[in-house]
Parts: C-alpha cells; sequence; structure tokens
C-alpha cells in the first residue's frame, strides 16, 4: 500500500503497541499531524513540548513501556531537550519524534531549523536523522529496541518533512538488526558463584537497591532474595516502591537526605552488593569514605557503569532481574544460612533506626509543617495510588516520609533533577494508569516552571491531584544559602501570593483549594480524594524555616551526617 | 610523549570498528568531550567492507581508565568493535608530511631521508617536502631531524595499526 511518509511513521508507531502520544505540532511536522487524526494513537495536546516529554517520562515509569512525544522543529525539539537528558539520566524509555526542515534545506540555517541531532547527541542514548522514505519502519522499530531493551534510555528521531510528503510502498520493518548493539542478558554463572561465596561470608552486608531493580521488574526476585539471606536492604531515590517500606528490613532512602540507618549501615558494612544502582555522587558523598570497609558487588546491566565510581570485588554485568533470581537459586544450592548469622548487625541497625528515625518538629502549632502535609496525604491516601514529585525539599521529604509499598508508584526526577517535572509527569502518569489515584507533591517554584499543563489535563480530561508545599521560596536552595552562605538569601524568595495559586488553578479548569492552618490540612487532601472529575490543587502555606535533615554537605563524608536539630547529641 | 611497548604508557592504540552512517564521527567525538576524556590523534577512513569504517584513537588513559573508555565507547550503537592494539601484538604506523626549508640535494638530507626510508615528495630551489612512514618512535626520531633544517609546516596522521599476523601452521 502507498502511504505518505508521514502516515508510514504512524503505522510504525501503531506497529509497536504505541497506545497514546503526547505532542504539540508546527511547520515542520505538520505532514504528521494530519493522519493522527486518523490513527488509533490517542494524541494528546500539550501546552508546552517540555510538558510532552515529561509526561512522556511518568508514562514510562508507571507502564513500563515507552513513552512517546511528537514535537516540531527547532524550538519544539529544543524544548524537549530537557526531558531527553532527565530521560536519559534515569533511563526512562522514550521515543520521540522532532519534525525537521526539509532534507534538502538542512544546513541553510532555515526557518525553524536546529542540528536537533547534534544537539541530543549527549541526551539520547541514540538518535536517528531519517533522510530516505524507505528507512521509516526500520528506524521506528530499531528506535523502540534501543529505548526499551539493555538499560532503557530515550531515542529521538529527526524527521525532515519533505520525507514525510513524499510516498512509499508501506513495509512492515525488518527484524531488527544492530551490529553494534547487544545487551547483556544472563549473569555468568562464575561471577554469581563469587558473589554468593561474599554474601554467605558477610557479617554486615547491605543490599543497595536502585532504578534498575525497577526497570528489570525484579520486585518479586529481591523480595526472594532478601527472604533467603535477611540482608537489610536500602532503597535509592530511583528505587523507592522497589521493596516495601513496610517491611523490616527496609532501611529507606540512603544519601545526602537519607535514613540516618540506611547511610550509616552502608558506611559500617562489610558487604555492599549494589544493583541496578549507579554511586552517585547524591549517595556516595565523599567516594573515597563511601563503605570504607566493604566488599562490593555490582550488579548492572550497562557495563560502562561498572568501576565508573568505585571498583567492585565481584562485577555482574546482567539483567537485574535475571541476575537475582540466579543468586537466589545459587544461595539455594548452597543450602539455608543461619538466620542468626545477621542477628548483632540488625540489632545495631535497629538501635539506628531507633535512635534518628526521620522526624520533625510540630512547632505550636500556628505554621503547616510540609512534612506534616506528606504525612497526612500518605495516610489519607490508598497505598497504590501513584506520587510524583519536583525537585527539591519537597521531592526529599515525599521520600522519606511517603510509604512506598510497590514499585512503580513513584515518578521523580531523579538524576538532572529537573524543577517542574511533577506536574506534566503525573499527567502522563495519569494516563498510564488511570485506574489509580495520581498524587503529585510540588513545590512552588516547581510548579511555576510547568502548571500550564493543568490546562492539558483540564482539556483531556486527565484528574490528577496536586499538593504544593507553598514556602514562598526556592526552598532547597534556600536552605544551602542558610547552612552554606551566611544565610545570605539570594534570588530564592518567590512570595506566598504572587502568583495566586487558587485562581491560577481555577483559570486552568481545575479545583483551587488553599490551606493555612494544620487542622485544615486532613479535610483538604479528603475533599480532594473525592473530587475524581477533574485536577485540584492544593496551595499548603508551609513553614519556610524547615529544613531538610538528615544531611550530608555536599563533598562531605557519609560519616559526617547532620541529623535533625532535635536529635544532636545523641551518640551516633 | 610516545607510546612505548611497556604496559604503563599513558596513550594506547584503540581500534573501533564503527557502521559506516553519518554522524558517526561527531558520535565518537562528542563522547570523548562529554567524559572528560582525551583524544591524542584519530584517524577515520572506510574499510574493505563498505558498511563499516575503521577509527584509530590514541588515548590518553591517565584522564580515564582505559576500562571506562572502552566501555563507553561500546555503548554507541553504531560502534561495532573496538579492540586494543598492545604494541606487542599489533603492527602500527603513521605517515608523515613536511615541508623543511632545504634543498634536496642537501647532503644531509639525502642521508636523513635514507635513513628513514622517507621520499622528497616536491621541491623547489629552496624547500623539500617530504614524506615518512613509520612507527611513531621512527617518525619522532625523524621529525626531530628535519627541525635541523627548519620545518616549515608539518602534518602527521596519527596512529593507525593492525593485529600481527598469527604465524601458519
Amino acid at each position: 500500500m502507498e502511504v505518505t511518509g508521514a502516515q508510514a511513521l504512524m503505522k510504525s508507531l501503531e506497529a509497536q503497541g504505541v497506545e497514546v502520544a503526547f505532542g504539540l505540532p508546527g511547520g515542520a511536522i505538520l505532514p504528521v499531524y494530519d493522519p493522527i487524526l486518523d490513527s488509533t494513537i490517542r494524541h494528546i495536546h500539550v501546552r508546552h513540548e517540555q510538558g510532552a516529554g515529561h509526561a512522556a517520562e511518568g508514562y514510562a515509569d508507571v507502564t513500563g513501556r515507552p513513552g512517546v512525544a511528537i514535537v516540531t522543529s527547532g524550538p519544539g525539539a529544543t524544548n524537549i531537550v530537557t526531558p531527553l537528558a532527565d530521560a536519559y539520566m534515569d533511563s526512562v524509555p522514550l521515543v520521540v519524534v522532532a519534525g525537521q526542515v526539509a532534507a534538502g534545506s538542512i544546513g541553510t540555517d532555515a526557518f525553524q531549523e536546529v542540528d536537533t541531532t547534534g544537539v541530543t547527541m549527549g541526551v539520547t542514548k541514540h538518535n536517528y536523522l531519517v533522510k530516505d522514505v524507505t528507512e521509516i519502519s526500520r528506524v521506528v522499530a530499531e528506535a523502540f529496541h534501543i529505548a526499551t531493551t539493555g538499560r532503557p534510555g530515550p531515542v529521538l528521531i529527526d524527521f525532515p518533512k519533505d520525507v514525510a510528503n513524499t510516498r512509499v510502498e508501506y513495509e512492515e520493518a525488518p527484524a531488527v538488526d544492530l551490529p553494534g548493539y547487544a545487551p547483556p542478558a544472563s549473569p555468568d554463572p562464575e561471577a554469581i558463584a563469587r558473589a554468593v561465596e561474599l554474601i554467605r561470608a558477610a557479617e554486615r552486608p547491605v543490599l543497595y537497591v536502585g532504578g534498575g531493580v525497577i526497570k528489570a521488574e525484579a520486585s518479586a526476585a529481591l523480595a526472594a532474595l532478601v527472604e533467603a539471606t535477611g540482608i537489610p536492604v536500602v532503597t535509592t531515590l530511583m528505587a523507592r516502591g522497589a521493596f516495601p517500606d513496610s517491611d523490616r528490613r527496609c532501611l529507606g532512602m540512603p544519601g545526602m537526605h537519607g535514613a540516618y540507618a540506611a547511610v550509616t549501615a552502608i558506611q559500617r558494612s562489610d558487604l555492599l552488593v549494589s544493583l541496578g544502582a549507579r554511586f552517585d555522587d547524591r549517595v556516595t558523598g565523599k567516594v573515597s569514605a563511601f563503605a570504607p570497609h566493604a566488599q562490593v558487588i555490582h550488579v548492572d546491566i550497562d557495563p560502562a557503569e561498572i568501576g565508573k565510581v568505585r571498583r567492585p570485588d565481584v562485577a555482574v554485568v546482567a539483567d537485574c532481574r535475571l541476575a537475582i533470581e540466579a543468586l537466589v537459586s545459587a544461595l539455594g544450592e548452597k543450602g539455608p544460612l543461619d538466620a542468626a548469622r545477621l542477628a548483632p548487625w540488625t540489632a545495631q541497625i535497629d538501635e539506628w533506626r531507633e535512635r534518628f528515625p526521620y522526624t520533625y518538629d510540630m512547632g505550636d502549632g500556628s505554621t503547616i509543617k510540609p512534612q506534616y502535609v506528606v504525612e497526612q496525604l500518605r495516610d489519607a491516601t490508598p497505598d497504590d495510588a501513584i506520587l510524583v514529585s519536583g525537585v527539591g525539599q519537597h521531592q526529599m521529604w515525599a521520600s522519606q516520609f511517603w510509604r512506598f509499598e510497590h514499585p512503580r508508584t513513584w515518578v521523580n526526577s531523579g538524576g538532572l533533577g529537573t524543577m517542574g517535572f511533577a506536574v506534566p509527569a503525573a499527567m502522563g502518569a495519569k494516563v498510564g494508569r488511570p485506574d489509580r489515584m495520581v498524587w503529585a507533591i510540588d513545590g512552588d517554584g516547581c510548579f511555576q516552571m510547568t502548571a500550564q499543563e493543568l490546562v492539558t489535563m483540564s482539556a483531556e480530561h486527565i484528574p490528577v491531584k496536586i499538593a504544593i508545599l507553598n514556602n514562598a521560596y526556592l526552598g532547597m536552595v534556600r536552605q544551602w544559602q542558610h547552612m552554606f552562605y551566611k544565610e545570605r538569601y539570594s534570588a530564592v524568595y518567590l512570595s506566598p501570593d504572587l502568583p495566586d495559586y487558587v485562581g491560577w488553578a481555577e483559570s486552568m479548569g481545575c479545583v483551587g483549594l488553599r490551606v493555612t492552618a494544620p487542622e485544615e490540612v486532613r479535610p483538604a487532601i479528603e475533599k480532594a480524594n473525592e473530587i475524581d472529575d477533574r485536577s485540584v490543587v492544593i496551595d499548603f502555606r508551609t513553614d519556610v524555616t524547615e529544613h531538610v535533615y538528615p544531611m550530608v554537605p555536599a563533598g562531605a563524608s557519609n560519616d559526617d551526617i547532620l541529623v535533625h536539630p532535635s536529635q544532636m547529641g545523641r551518640a551516633q | 610523549m610516545n607510546a612505548t611497548s611497556n604496559g604503563t604508557a599513558p596513550y594506547h592504540l584503540l581500534s573501533v570498528r564503527v557502521e559506516n552512517r553519518a554522524g558517526v564521527l561527531a558520535r565518537v567525538a562528542g563522547l570523548f568531550a562529554r567524559r572528560g576524556f582525551n583524544i591524542f590523534s584519530l584517524v577515520v577512513a572506510p574499510t574493505q567492507d563498505e558498511r563499516f569504517s575503521r577509527i584509530s584513537i590514541v588515548v590518553d588513559v591517565e584522564s580515564a581508565p582505559l576500562s571506562q573508555i572502552v566501555d563507553q565507547l561500546g555503548k554507541l550503537i553504531n560502534v561495532v568493535e573496538i579492540s586494543e592494539l598492545h604494541p606487542d601484538r599489533a603492527r602500527e604506523a603513521e605517515l608523515l608530511l613536511a615541508t623543511v626549508t632545504v634543498s634536496s640535494r642537501d647532503p644531509a638530507l639525502v642521508e636523513l631521508v635514507a635513513r628513514f626510508e622517507a621520499r622528497v615528495i616536491e621541491e623547489n630551489a629552496d624547500e623539500s617536502m617530504v614524506m615518512a612512514v613509520g612507527d611513531t618512535g621512527a617518525l619522532d626520531e625523524f621529525e626531530a631531524g628535519l627541525e635541523h633544517f627548519g620545518i616549515v609546516e608539518l602534518q602527521r596522521t596519527g596512529r593507525i595499526g593492525l593485529p600481527t599476523l598469527i604465524p601458519a601452521t
């Protein structure tokens, strides 16, 4: 059947099982927007291309399927560079189609021309410039294959307008043939055997669980590993929900604002079993002082992560689920471990946990503490709800005070730290899981960056709930200026009333609520939870003086963790 | 500074087979730039198989461990194969062109050219252009010899290499 290149693109996307695409049209992508009208793919018309990208990420995070975005050339493409970079850092499978000026005009500084493949080369797993209409089905098939296999990531397809208009006999994509791409799968049995020896011998082991466990759908395997070994678990910011917080063996989040017990257990461990984690600087602190007594087993599907930051004693380059299953199986062959062997270690951890839990001071009740809002949200919301956050203090409190019980219930921007992530990502999450309640905890600074996507949600009937922890500041920057810049507050004040968040929400078709006193917090949340025909924005006026604790100052050793002021003086 | 045959040389020669696609050189060069890996020299040219090109990269392993450079390079989709050419198990060569301010009949130049099996490929009354092929160490010596005459311009290609032949059995 002869079709246009644009039609071939849509058919190719349909052939990949795409159900939803987030996008915004423009000149160079116009030919693609015509066959979108006839496609089975639901197109969600965003208000800004950054929103399309983060929505596609939110969709991918909660479904495990690739997110798709369609944008035009030039500014359309550059507006989605941030989501590409975000997805690249957090290994989110995305396929972004960008319009491009006609192939013959490339290089002439044509209207809305930008070197999109050049600009995005460093922030994509791979990208394509389609110069020949006959390549379309192959390129689309390769793009989805690359985005979703191995270590997932974003792939961009740059699609010139004349190619989109050229007629071609549509043929289904041939089998993917990429001679330079062969992601590892099964673990090396010898490496597994050596890992098992270390695990069996360890007296103070910790499972350091990263986002790779969620990407690999390895939560059940992880639970089996914990069951077989009794080893305590820390879940990084990207791995919250990979192992249930309610399980006694879960120590919570490690790192700069991690739980004291999680941070300190790693520091004192004699064996760190890293599962799909990448020794990020926000986890390690000063690398040379990180887990100084630990031998390291590093399981990762990306060989370049092995030894990038910390040289492991055993490297397992494999799919995380297969590797964990192999560990469980090999441990089983060796016979059961003595459950009592870890008793002194877990007793020590329990002591840390009891002495230094996450805490905050409720004060005299005249101000709303942001942590209290998170706790109330948690308690009033079903445990399979999806929580999305922006970046900053509110993100850390969300990770600390929420209780994550299931994988793919936590959506956030970890590696890139993209302010403004929450609103569009919440939209994508709700599109991916319309059966779930989706809450976003956002900061006032973050909300201002991408709030326009609430218009999209109202227009497209995508109801989410947004809790703005409005402290009238760029709170995390303010915290650093407080702690490290002698309280010289530079360019961090935002005003609680400008903009009027309630009025803004209502003008975007949402319900807007304002909460100014602690006793109003729970009723407002319950009211929001009862509204499911449109989005709700709650402007929580929170205490500006709250800092995120614990905290390991940037570049410091994790041994120098600062606990909450009310806990200072307790023996560490 | 030159690579030597000892294992601690700061410069290693990687021979990288890549798919012959638009932008592949930019991908390789961009990766080195954004990861902070230093390239000492880089040669790219098609191979006998038109689907592939070969890139010979001399990398500075003091900027990053060789394994990290190789693993990051391996993540590029268009990179098919990476081999490190160890000096003991590879033949290496590079090409040097130089214009020097001396007549091609100058006995010292004639002697130098003969000693390095070089050639004079162009000349006028005052200047000569010479071409030499050899391993990096030999060309360093040749270049040092040319300096004596005054070098106007000089271009070296950087190292290329192939694994040594396995003895026939």
